[in-house]
């Protein structure tokens, strides 16, 4: 047991530090440390650099086209790009339905589909979520009926991030409306531009757009784009959730999180000091930073039993739980240092490139929003409350 | 002793309740929030008419002889409905200080307008060095000719877009820090000099950047006494305090209320998700909490005219601890039992929630009134 690193894997994370400057514009750089949104082209720039390197989809295996990277490097790349100030990758393509589809497609799909995700030529959407199938995610009733070679599939998915901007939507839909409710699913891959599906934006707490609506009114969509046997979309599915919760707890962005609030904290004026000098705002951020540090660790020691052959357990569950309560957290001290000047509200220096200096410190527009915003990491990829109860069934047995 | 309200308080509860449901159903506020000021005059011109802006004041100054515990009453309904209308500013802040500290002219030429609904006020008191320390002024006032001469930087002034004039606090001797030096100004709103920049806040009320270069005002401008101000502004802000707890507990029901009513509504798993063990204990938590948080506003609103300073200011920081946290505990809990719904800003529940964060902010959060409680008692 070593935590120390080989020098090959330090030369490693020097070629990634170098690939990052080089290739991550400064204007999106600027948008990662000061908390702006990102636009389309922030995120396609800079994923189809990571596609002409090989590295978007990192996690891969060589045999579809990924790099076969080990636990470390993964490691050390996903630290590195956050450090450097990268956009988190989109996950549907890369980290979800790429996964899906060389794990259950057919040779056919795996041609088709794989080089665009690979490159970030196309863009994918995730398709789980309707208005009455939230944490219970098994009751969902899109359906989609059989006619011959195509499918007509026709109702609602809902909390579609970047639906606005994807090429590709991964669906579950219902194929078997009498079978039980997991066995009656099935995981379809729906093209954007067909006629009948249309977008809705969804307006968050923060003003923001990134969530939508998805109508899908009598979609035609060919036999062939179905991933799996009909009736296994659930395998998919659950396939798909547990890769997701393992990145979800986003721990090089909180470690970013953490070095940032001490920025702020030098920064904040406090009673002719900072508030570097307060002991009970630094003794927070130094909680924190240990919370981050047992999540860390904790997702290492899970990655380290993937790397020996395991897949990831129910346990996972137990990263996301804590991986968004830190990232919560997080937001929540750097709004308490603004003090009052989190109150104004300045949606040009979130959303827009301006001139405008903003009101307060440089760190105060997103202060607020970010806090509001980040409420919705307990809540998606599976609440938090439904994440304790797959740990007290699947690994407490209770 | 007697916790129940008089047959005039009752029917002051009523008609504000009853304001809030016929002038703030959601999507109301919605439109309110959206003109250019923020607020409606006819909204303004009927609490006046209700006698809610002398309502706090005594008979001699113009009022209706009420005091802290009408203002929080009908701060409590503001919260239920999110109210937008500048009360706090204008009549708790502004008019509270005018009514302490006012000469007889200032209380004829200012206090008998604002409860006849025709000023408003607003008060500059934070600069950007400030957090929440009210003696860390440094825009500075100095002697010229017989009057004085006004220049620096004021933020997040509420309802500056809207005042007829600004309260400012400034310092016109003294150290930086200090609580002595510092001198209370009634600026006229549209004086030479002042520059504004104003705009919305999260929870959206309007506020402003204020610049004063070399504004003159005469001597009758000083509210109070110079160099002696700071009592007079603790005193107006742990009122102010006071009455925000108010409003803040009025939230927290309309909160609990919404969320009570979504979680034996919403179905997941083919039941109402309150059948769910853990979402019940927490919604009691909620329910234990808005009740902590009114039972200290209610002991901070019957003590905040004490003869003894440090009983007042305790009450006013023990309030404002509880409101922080059981507003954070109302808020964060609303959400997460909404599920994606409470994150968006087409429910009321996020726009609750904005606001009892940024009630934490104002005049010192959870934190800050922790440390100033605990100094208080310790010294005792």
């Amino acid at each position: 047991m070593d935590l120390a690193l080989k020098p090959e894997h330090k030369a490693f994370a020097d070629e990634v530090r170098a690939f990052a400057r080089a290739n991550l514009s400064a204007a999106t750089k600027a948008k990662t440390f000061s908390g702006k949104h990102y636009d389309k082209d922030d995120h396609i720039q800079w994923q189809q650099a990571l596609g002409r390197q090989g590295w978007l989809a990192y996690t891969w295996p060589k045999k579809y086209g990924g790099p076969g990277w080990d636990v470390t490097q993964r490691f050390l790349f996903e630290n590195v790009l956050a450090e450097e100030g990268a956009p988190r990758i989109i996950p549907f393509g890369p980290k979800m339905v790429g996964p899906v589809i060389y794990t259950f497609g057919t040779d056919e799909q795996k041609e088709r589909f794989l080089p665009g995700i690979r490159s970030s030529e196309v863009s994918w959407c995730q398709g789980y979520s309707e208005p009455g199938a939230g944490s219970d995610l098994a009751s969902l009733r899109t359906r989609a009926v059989r006619e011959g070679d195509h499918y007509i599939v026709n109702g609602q998915k809902t909390w579609t991030s970047f639906a606005h901007w994807g090429d590709w939507i991964f669906c579950l839909v219902r194929t078997n409306p009498d079978a039980k409710p997991q066995e009656g699913i099935s995981f379809l891959l729906i093209d954007m531009k067909t006629p009948g599906v249309t977008v809705r934006p969804i307006i968050m707490v923060d003003g923001a757009h990134h969530v939508n609506d998805v109508f899908l009114d009598n979609v035609k969509v060919p036999v062939a784009n179905r991933i799996g046997k009909e009736g296994e979309g659930w395998t998919c599915a659950k396939f798909l959730l547990a890769n997701e919760r393992l990145g979800i707890a986003e721990v090089p962005a909180s470690k970013r999180g953490v070095r940032s609030l001490r920025d702020i904290a030098r920064a904040e004026p406090a009673n002719g000091a900072t508030l570097a000098d307060d002991p009970a705002f630094t003794a927070q951020i130094a909680d924190l930073d240990l919370q981050v540090q047992a999540l860390e660790m904790s997702e290492l020691r899970a990655l380290s039993t993937m790397a020996l052959g395991g897949a990831p357990g129910p346990e996972v569950s137990t990263l996301k739980i804590r991986g968004s309560e830190i990232q919560q957290r997080i937001t929540e001290l750097a709004m308490e240092a603004v003090g009052e000047y989190a109150a104004p509200y300045q949606p040009g220096m979130l959303f827009q490139d301006t001139n405008e200096t903003p009101i307060g410190p440089d760190h105060a527009p997103p202060a607020a929003p970010r806090y509001f915003n980040f409420r919705k990491t307990s809540i998606y990829g599976g609440s938090n409350e439904i994440q304790k109860n797959i740990v007290s069934k699947m690994v407490l047995g209770l | 002793m007697d916790l129940s309200l008089s047959d005039e308080q009752k029917q002051l509860q009523d008609a504000a309740e009853r304001f809030v449901r016929d002038k703030y159903a959601f999507e109301n506020r919605r439109k309110i929030a959206a003109t250019e000021k923020g607020w409606l005059p006819e909204n303004w011109a009927q609490m006046a008419e209700l006698g809610w802006l002398g309502m706090a004041f005594s008979e001699e100054d113009g009022g209706y002889g009420g005091g802290p515990i009408e203002t929080m009453i009908v701060m409590e309904q503001f919260g239920k409905g999110l109210v937008l209308e500048p009360f706090l500013p204008t009549v708790v802040l502004g008019g509270g200080m005018i009514a302490k500290a006012g000469s007889k002219a200032q209380k004829e030429a200012l206090l008998a307008p604002m409860i006849e609904g025709k000023k408003q006020f607003a008060f500059a008191w934070l600069e950007r060095q400030s957090r929440y320390n009210l003696a860390d002024v440094s825009l500075k006032a100095t002697k010229e000719g017989n009057g004085w001469s006004l220049s620096g930087h004021k933020g997040v002034v509420y309802n500056a877009p809207s005042a007829d004039n600004i309260i400012v606090l400034a310092r016109t001797s003294g150290s930086a820090r200090e609580e002595k030096g510092l001198t209370l100004f009634v600026v006229d709103a549209k004086a030479k000099g002042i520059t504004r920049r104003d705009y919305p806040t999260q929870d959206s009320l309007r506020a402003s950047e204020l610049t004063f270069d070399k504004v003159s005002v005469g001597a009758d401008a000083v509210l109070g006494k110079v160099d002696d101000a700071f009592g007079v502004v603790e005193d107006a802000v742990d009122h102010a305090i006071v009455a925000l707890c108010a409003e803040a507990t009025g939230c927290m029901d309309a909160i609990n209320a919404a969320t009570l009513e979504y979680i034996k509504t919403r179905k997941q798993f083919g039941v109402p998700i309150g059948k769910f063990q853990v979402l019940q204990h927490r919604m009691v938590d909620c329910f234990t909490n808005a009740q902590e948080a009114r039972s200290m506003t209610l002991m901070a609103s019957l003590k905040i005219d004490d003869k003894d300073s440090v009983v007042r200011r305790k009450a006013a920081s023990g309030a404002k601890v509880q409101i922080g946290k059981s507003g954070k505990f109302c808020g964060q809990s609303a959400v997460q039992m909404h599920g994606g719904m409470g994150v968006t800003d087409e429910l009321s529940v996020s726009h609750y929630f904005k606001r009892l964060t940024m009630i934490d902010l104002m005049f010192g959060n959870q934190q800050h009134h922790l440390t100033r409680y605990s100094n208080l008692a310790m010294a005792a």
